[in-house]
């Protein structure tokens, strides 16, 4: 079987689909957000210095029937609550192969699968992963494609025609956006979201993740420049403001995943 | 007083109080009112004879009282309000219980003192059937208004209990006071059938005290004491010696030097064991006969079935059931003590036993490297890995088989189960530096919680780890989580927590309890994060270990917390 790189996993994660899941978080990413709070998940390789070091974790290179054993561990919480497994990043797609044979053998044991992912990547990846997802958390952050290439380095065309052609497929889907003070939250950039995210097939959550400075110690640790230093988090007002104007357009919002 | 007071409504309310107190508890309640006081005059009846019961409360009070409820509702005697202010009067009248003086280690772990009387609300009827009734809401409403530490409260969940019942609890549980605690009433009982008693007894009792399985009204089961475990590995390390006290204490099991394998540690470790359970349970049974002779307490007698049909005294055998219990104490610390020898002394080799014991007797002081090691490299219990957990199994096994259906004198047995009170910290302070890291004379973990930062999966593992403890076989467990209201804040928070709840309890897992933190454990976990690693709160969107934040971010949570307290 062949492996994987993990950077973390996270148990009682309550914030990444419905109910009580395991969170694991696949190393890489073709992206480079300005806001990125996992710098440390965006190398392609990880250094060992940058992976959380736990004994009670199986953390770092693993293979498939490790991660679902892993995985496999709280079932019945997951049971309890109709949760399951996330798999998130980085981005997840980096490593196709690993979560295919991941997620199809959560499947075989009726786990309920989420995908968190920028959509990022080839159509036909996208497509041989898609039937052993039941959820995906799909990230849309610009609209302007010059924005996004900007703030995140790549284009977001091949973003939006994977998340038309998911959900002309009838995948269930959760949109998610960072909201980011005068980068995704403004005028602009919320009415061009709101109106693709209508076109979208059987799309009506869009859960908003306010950003936060949690990883600047990060980035100071790790030594990559972090360029949101004059960026602060939104205002309570200013996301409610958001909330607001989505439910408004008749919008399931959540705010915090 | 009557005849002075002008106020026709106060005249009239001190007349039925006149009344009510002329009536019971000679006879036998017939309302809401009179069956509140009668409780009253038993309890203070029962606490002025001898206290005996420590913890003597009134059980399943929404049990009890709803027949009375439901009637004067019917006959227009009492409204919801009515009811709701006399049981705040009765919460009222349990916190200004007249307190015996503290003395020695328990007024030094707190001044604060406690009767340990704890409410049950909710579980099951004598018939199996869902107990949750409109009174037990209306007693959530009370501990909520009042904000009281006594009474005490707790939460009886079945499957058969709804959840709007659990998930009105932890709106109470996240404003930070402690209270509710949790207890699954399926393991009660379950717990009180394998003791011998009938069912039906069974799903009329409960806990008291801090989490003790008991049947209510129909068994005298005794707290003898707590028993302090980690001490037993220290003794073992030593061949019997103590180097707190500086005497041989022990049996000479044998120098650990000589010891070949973890098994023969571990058999050192259970004579010694059973070596001092056999002291402790010759003292039981010296002060059970002493009592039975010079502290007879006939009132309590009264109130105990079947002590009046047997026509023998309750602290001579005379309830239905009588239990001795011996409180184990240390379970994380012991757990994790052992599985560093196993795993740095006998699997890794990472060091020898003389090396072990060399770092322990100098209480780590020119070492850091196998301080770390012990620290942060070693299997732990409470990350639901299976390498530390079989140990904690195996250390519970030698346990309860040292204690288990040994005769007390009263004509029961004793039985164990694992709950601190506050003994750990006093423990710790009599025990050396362990295995695990831990330093000479800090405190020992409490209950069946992991030790204190040791747990870094998050709930869910501890959860793991603690249902690998057959809880049906203990009188009763305690396990103690962290969370942050923020944690709470919402119905989802809510929704996921009582999840977590039913899954414990799916696990038979016996208790939880939440402390939801404050801004002050915040500090304290800024200055000495090692000892809070296992502390969760609620970022933004998401939740992380406190431990791992940037510090402003940390100043920041701290802000917030401040904020949402009272
Ligand atoms: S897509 Fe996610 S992981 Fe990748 S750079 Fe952006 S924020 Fe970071």
């Amino acid at each position: 079987m062949v492996e994987g790189i993990i950077f973390d996993i996270k148990r009682y994660a309550v914030h990444d689909g419905p109910g009580i899941r395991t969170t694991v978080f696949l190393q890489g990413c073709p992206l480079k957000c300005w806001w990125c709070h996992n710098p440390e998940g965006l190398r392609d390789w990880p250094n060992e210095t940058f992976v959380k070091q736990s004994y009670a974790k199986s953390i770092g290179r693993v293979s498939v029937e490790t991660i679902i054993q892993e995985i496999e561990k709280d079932l019945l919480f997951y049971e309890e609550s109709g949760g399951g497994v996330t798999f998130s990043g980085g981005e997840p797609l980096v490593q196709h192969e690993f979560l295919r044979q991941s997620l199809a053998e959560c499947k075989r044991r009726g786990i309920h699968t989420a995908l968190d992912t920028t959509g990022y990547a080839p159509a036909d990846i996208v497509q041989s992963i898609a039937n052993a997802v039941d959820l995906f958390l799909y990230d849309l952050k610009l609209m302007d494609g010059e924005l996004h290439e900007k703030y995140t380095g790549v284009s977001n065309s091949l973003i939006h025609e994977n998340v038309k052609m998911l959900t002309a497929n009838g995948n269930a889907m959760i949109v998610r956006v960072p909201l980011i003070p005068r980068i995704t939250d403004t005028d602009d950039n919320l009415e061009r979201l709101a109106e693709f995210v209508r076109e979208l097939n059987g799309v009506n959550t869009i859960h908003f993740l306010p950003y936060h400075q949690t990883a600047s110690q990060k980035y100071r640790r790790l030594q990559i420049e972090n360029k949101m230093t004059d960026i602060h988090p939104p205002s309570e007002d200013e996301v409610n403001a958001v909330k607001n104007r989505f439910e408004k357009q008749g919008f399931l919002v959540k705010i915090g995943g | 007083m009557a005849a002075r007071e002008t106020a026709p409504e106060r005249k009239e309310e001190l007349r039925e109080m006149a009344r009510i107190c002329e009536r019971v508890p000679a006879h036998a309640p017939q309302t809401f009112w009179e069956a509140l006081q009668y409780y009253w005059f038993v309890h203070v009846g029962v606490i002025t004879e001898l206290n005996p019961w420590d913890s003597f409360n009134p059980g399943r009070l929404d049990q009890h009282l709803y027949p009375f409820y439901r009637k004067d509702l019917e006959e227009g005697r009492l409204t919801e309000e009515r009811a709701r202010e006399l049981l705040q009067a009765f919460w009222i009248k349990f916190n200004n219980h007249p307190a015996p003086p503290k003395v020695g280690v328990t007024a030094e772990e707190s001044g604060t003192y406690t009767d340990f009387a704890l409410i049950n609300l909710g579980g099951v009827q004598a018939d199996g059937s869902d107990g949750v009734n409109e009174l037990t809401f209306l007693m959530l409403d009370v501990i909520e208004e009042m904000r009281l530490l006594q009474p005490s409260s707790m939460l009886q969940v079945s499957k058969k209990n709804p959840d709007r019942f659990i998930k009105r609890a932890l709106k109470i549980i996240k404003t930070g006071f402690g209270q509710p605690s949790i207890f699954n009433t399926d393991a009660i009982v379950q717990e009180l059938v394998r003791q011998g008693k009938r069912v039906e007894d069974a799903r009329c009792g409960g806990a008291s005290g801090c989490v003790e399985s008991g049947a209510f009204g129909k068994e005298a089961y005794i707290l003898t004491g707590y028993f302090n475990i980690p001490k037993i590995v220290e003794l073992t390390l030593n061949n019997g010696f103590d180097p707190h006290t500086n005497k041989q204490l022990g049996l000479q099991t044998g120098d650990p030097c000589d010891f070949h394998s973890f098994d023969e540690f571990f058999t050192a470790f259970e004579t010694q064991l059973r070596y001092f359970i056999d002291i402790k349970i010759q003292g039981n049974n010296l002060i059970d006969r002493l009592y039975a002779k010079y502290m007879p307490a006939p009132f309590l007698s009264l109130l105990i079935d079947d002590c009046i049909a047997n026509g023998k005294d309750y602290h001579a055998g005379g309830a239905r059931y009588n239990t001795s219990y011996i409180q184990g104490v240390g379970l994380g610390s012991v757990t994790d003590a052992l599985t560093s020898i196993q795993y740095n002394v006998y699997d890794k080799k990472i060091l020898t036993m003389p090396q072990l014991q060399e770092l322990l007797r100098a209480n780590f002081s020119h070492d850091r490297e196998y301080r770390r090691r012990f620290l942060n490299e070693t299997p732990k219990y409470g990350n639901d890995d299976d390498y530390a957990d079989a140990v904690m199994r195996r250390i519970f096994e030698a346990y309860y088989n040292a204690v288990d259906g040994r005769p007390n004198v009263r004509g029961g047995c004793h039985r164990i189960n694992l709950l601190p009170t506050t003994v750990h910290v006093y423990f710790g302070r009599v025990t050396g530096a362990l295995p695990d890291g831990r330093l000479a004379r800090e405190p020992l973990s409490e209950g069946i919680s992991p030790v204190q930062g040791a747990d870094r999966n998050g709930p869910t593992s501890v959860i793991k780890s603690a249902a690998k403890i057959d809880h049906i076989r203990t009188g009763g467990t305690l396990l103690n989580q962290k969370f942050t209201p923020q944690l709470l804040a919402d119905d989802d928070g809510i929704a996921k927590l009582t999840h977590l709840i039913r899954t414990y309890f799916r696990l038979d897992g016996h208790h939880i309890q939440f402390n939801c933190v404050t801004a002050e454990t915040l500090r304290e976990a800024q200055k000495s994060p090692e000892k809070y690693r296992d502390l969760i709160v609620r970022v933004a969107g998401y939740s992380d270990y406190f431990v791992d934040l940037g510090e402003e971010l940390q100043n920041e949570i701290i802000r917030r917390t401040e904020h949402a307290e009272f």
